[in-house]
């Protein structure tokens, strides 16, 4: 199929930035939508042009590393995946694709459609852990039994890659889903809760610092989540907030 | 002529670790602050040691391409670890986990390392469920195993088909934990591009800030190297696109010796190939060789129907179907080492019963699990006299519980529903177990540097069996590294930060910014990605699943050609300054054309059958095993670990000699 392809570039982070129109030829349906950049790259590549760059890294749907906005959604059109796993056969010969980099305050751009998403590193490290050291000196696993319930609802929670595709999809630019899919997963587990309190608050905290914008319940998160990660678990986030906010020591 | 000390402790085999650890020096807690460690890579390995050395009061400076330590390419791991638990009281022990491995790796691995991986195992599941990683768990809450290829019993833990995705996560939440409190200085985006060796002792590295091309110089005490495997040499493989082997290969030009590089695990289940546009290839967890069944038609009149679309799989009779594992290997079945499942997979297409239009693939069918299942859960719940459709109901919804995650994969890749028609799979380059040479200790020939995880070379021999990866990654970061390291750190509490200000420093980044300016000025007429996919097509046609002396000796000369035009044609784009993938790639792709001559030069010299090194001048010629992989254990029961001469080519050898005191060596039988 032939594409024209209207794609976001920007020098640097200080440069203004446009959106500029390519046409790609014989695209095969079969072809992952990275794999259609790869072919528009190779061809900047040997007009002597510089390519797009963009973020990838497994290319399949684990690491978090892509991104993308494409026709005004994160991850594009398909549900349940990443960029790197959309194929082209989810569009049609003749169609016209608008690429942007994912947009909010708090992930400005670095290049092109490569945007900084650190704040997310800041707010896991504000309390996204156990304080317990790796000297393998814990006690037996099976020493604590987990129901089986609860420990499905934490892995659901922790299959969050941290792609950033809830805060590209909310109109506010909210980190909500992402904070409290990490939350949830501590929460749940009878392992998290010596810290639980002061991990909310320092984790909400840290992601109000960043410059997310508040939650205000449209669900589009939720929609474009492409590990299905539950809005339920914001609930849970602002249940562990408030009770951890009413409570004094 | 050998100058390799593996400086394996003396005593029994079971003794060994611990009469070590009590013996070595160690670094009192005040010193320890007075010592940085630089530590390359962040997946389970790097991510596991970095937080140990800062949790223990080193100051660590860890570097990583991608734009965050989590994600690392151990994230894709998606099958299990490994853990002599035994909780499924199924005969497992530490000593059985022990000889699986070295069985598996075909009797290539240091008894020593092997040993001490099986009895650090149990210990990683511990610290992970401390750390809150959610493995799966039974109705009883207690943790949940499964079983994986090469071995009899259940001892992989798993979190749903993503394991090294929530252990890496584990080992990122307690290196956030040290960030946080400053003891881990944390380099998103930057590359290293060249060890610094000062008075014979690795001091420190140069780097490449990826946002804004600045070259930077760090220094340490030590460094430790844990950038993962080089199947990208392949340029089509499972690793991450940006996957490399450029800090491995640039501490070998500096002195580290590199062991045994063509042993490479080709793994069984991937997704074919398509096309000519394929940018990488998609593994399908071998944890679904517990309940998919491997076969090909019997008939070439199915295959020719089948690649003519005239047929579907679904439509062959059970009695036209070659289950060639279950035929071949009546013991282990589906559940062979990988190793073996991938050549009987190549032997079948070979003979012509591919089942796609390349004539590369073969069916991994769940029917027969999902049936069983699906009887098993009627009577669970009380149906009597069942219908078909609501045995596979209740069936899918099983084995979509294990492995959905895996069959969304697939269904979005290949638009295809495995659980209505069988999966096609083949094999693709996945893991290397050669690597950076390493003794006991896990330090390289270069004093001062270490190498972990995947990038060196100690554990797996041969062939590494599914599960295993995960488990030797966190075993050398949680619980090896940091106890050897002092050993060698304890003599460095007076020396004080190291300066790079020095003559060794400028020299190394002159020679990294050198290589940059010709890369961004040589004005060429070809992509690094052309010359990427040229050496992959050599590697894996005269390098791969199947070897021989004329072929490998072809490899050779070729791989030198295409570097040599590399040189001459390439093309970057752009400028140095700022993001600029094309150098980046540009520079990996470069390490891997010398990487590649080295590898076909090793598999040409080892000239027997083992583990994933199949010689075809190497095979069983009769009996029970004709046509089996023939190892040669009089004259290659060595570890070849080769010093860097200039061209790849002039590496010279030099051997361990592998001792077994506590396993007799056997010809390694599934049957």
């Amino acid at each position: 199929m032939n594409l024209t392809l209207k794609i976001w570039r920007q020098k640097n982070a200080n440069d203004k930035g446009k959106m500029v129109s390519y046409n790609v030829t014989d695209i095969s349906e079969h072809m992952s939508f990275l794999e259609m950049l790869d072919v528009l790259n190779e061809e900047l590549v040997a007009k002597g042009e510089e390519p797009v760059a963009f973020d990838h890294d497994c290319r399949e749907g684990i690491c978090g590393m892509c991104s993308l906005h494409i026709n005004g959604e994160a991850h594009g059109p398909d549900r349940g995946i990443t960029t790197c796993q959309l194929h082209m056969r989810m569009f049609k010969d003749g169609d016209t694709i608008h690429i942007e980099p994912f947009r909010a305050k708090a992930f400005p751009v670095i290049k092109d459609l490569i945007v900084d998403r650190s704040a997310f590193d800041r707010i896991q490290q504000a309390g996204g852990y156990i304080s317990v050291n790796t000297s393998g000196n814990t006690q037996d696993a099976n020493a604590i039994p987990i129901p089986k319930a609860d420990a499905d609802l934490s892995m659901d929670a922790a299959t969050c890659i941290g792609c950033g595709a809830c805060v590209a999809s909310c109109k506010n630019a909210s980190a909500m889903l992402f904070v409290s899919a990490k939350v949830s997963q501590y929460a749940l587990l009878p392992q998290g809760q010596v810290e639980a309190k002061d991990r909310v608050l320092n984790m909400v905290n840290q992601m109000d610092k960043e410059g997310f914008g508040n939650c205000t319940n449209t669900g589009a998160c939720e929609v474009e989540c492409p590990k299905n990660i539950s809005i339920s678990n914001i609930a849970r986030m602002n249940r562990e907030y408030l009770s951890a906010s009413m409570k004094d020591d | 002529m050998s100058k390799l000390d593996s400086k394996i402790p003396e005593g029994p085999l079971k003794d060994k670790w611990t009469n070590y650890k009590n013996k070595i020096d160690l670094v009192n807690p005040a010193n320890k602050r007075l010592i940085d460690v630089i530590v390359v890579g962040t997946g389970l390995a790097g991510g596991s040691a970095s937080a140990t050395l800062a949790e223990l009061g080193y100051n660590v400076k860890a570097f990583c391409y991608q734009d965050s330590p989590r994600r690392a390419h151990s994230i894709a791991a998606q099958g299990g670890i490994n853990a002599a638990k035994n909780y499924q009281g199924d005969g497992d022990s530490s000593y059985r986990l022990f000889y699986d491995t070295v069985k598996g790796g075909d009797y290539r691995s240091r008894e020593a390392n092997v040993h001490r991986l099986a009895e650090v195992s149990g210990n990683i599941i511990d610290q992970c469920v401390a750390q809150g990683v959610p493995f799966a768990r039974e109705y009883g809450g207690l943790l949940d195993n499964r079983s994986f290829g090469g071995v009899l019993v259940s001892r992989t833990f798993y979190a749903k088909g993503q394991t090294g995705q929530q252990l890496l996560l584990g080992a990122y939440s307690a290196m956030n934990r040290q960030i946080a409190r400053g003891k881990i200085e944390m380099f998103n985006r930057h590359e290293m591009l060249d060890v610094v060796i000062v008075d014979g002792k690795a001091r420190g590295i140069i780097a490449r800030n990826l946002v804004t091309g600045e070259i930077e110089r760090h220094s340490a005490h030590a460094v430790v190297i844990a950038s993962g495997g080089y199947g990208n040499v392949y340029f089509l493989s499972t690793n991450a696109m940006g996957s490399n082997t450029t800090a491995a290969w640039k501490i070998h030009k500096k002195g580290a010796y590199f062991a045994n590089p063509c042993y490479t695990q080709i793994h069984p289940t991937c997704i074919p190939r398509s096309g000519d546009y394929q940018s990488k290839l998609t593994l399908m967890s071998e944890s679904l060789r517990n309940d998919g069944r491997i076969w090909v038609p019997k008939k070439m009149e199915d295959v020719e129907a089948i690649r003519a679309d005239k047929l579907k799989p679904t439509q062959i009779a059970e009695e036209d179907r070659d289950y060639y594992l279950e035929r071949r290997y009546p013991a282990f079945g589906n559940l062979v080492p990988r190793d073996v499942a991938s050549r009987a997979a190549k032997e079948r297409c070979d003979a012509g019963y591919g089942v796609n239009a390349t004539g590369e693939a073969v069916y991994l069918d769940f029917q027969s699990a999902i049936e069983r299942y699906g009887a098993e859960q009627a009577k669970l719940h009380g149906i009597e006299n069942p219908s078909k459709e609501k045995i596979i109901e209740l069936g899918e919804k099983i084995v979509e519980a294990k492995y959905g995650n895996l069959f969304q994969m697939y269904e979005k890749i290949v638009d295809e529903n495995p659980y209505k028609t069988p999966m096609m799979i083949y094999p693709a380059t996945h893991y290397t177990m050669g690597g950076i040479w390493v003794d006991y200790n896990l330090m390289t020939t270069i004093p001062g540097c270490y190498a972990i995880g995947e990038a060196n070379f100690s554990d797996h021999g041969a062939n590494r069996l599914g599960a295993s990866a995960l488990m030797q990654g966190l075993a050398d970061g949680y619980f090896v590294l940091p106890y050897t390291i002092g050993d060698y750190l304890s003599d460095d509490i007076r020396t004080g930060s190291i300066p790079t200000d020095t003559a060794e420093f400028e020299e190394a980044e002159k020679n990294v910014r050198e290589r940059i300016d010709f890369f961004v000025n040589n004005n060429g007429t070809k992509s690094v990605d052309y010359f990427h996919k040229r050496l992959g097509k050599v590697m894996w046609d005269k390098v791969g699943m199947a070897r021989n002396e004329q072929g490998l000796k072809e490899a050779m000369d070729e791989i030198k050609a295409i570097r040599e035009e590399f040189w001459k044609e390439v093309r970057v784009p752009g400028s140095a300054d700022g993001v600029n993938t094309e150098l980046e790639k540009a520079g990996r792709v470069a390490d891997f054309l010398e990487l590649g001559e080295l590898f076909a030069k090793d598999a040409l010299h080892r000239n027997e059958s083992c583990g994933g090194h199949f010689r075809e001048e190497s095979v069983e010629l009769d009996g029970e095993q004709k046509g089996e992989a023939k190892r040669d254990d009089v004259n290659f029961a060595y570890v070849a670990a080769w010093e860097y001469k200039g061209d790849p080519r002039d590496a010279e050898l030099h051997k361990e000699q592998l001792e077994f005191n506590d396993i007799e060596l056997k010809q390694r039988s599934y049957k």
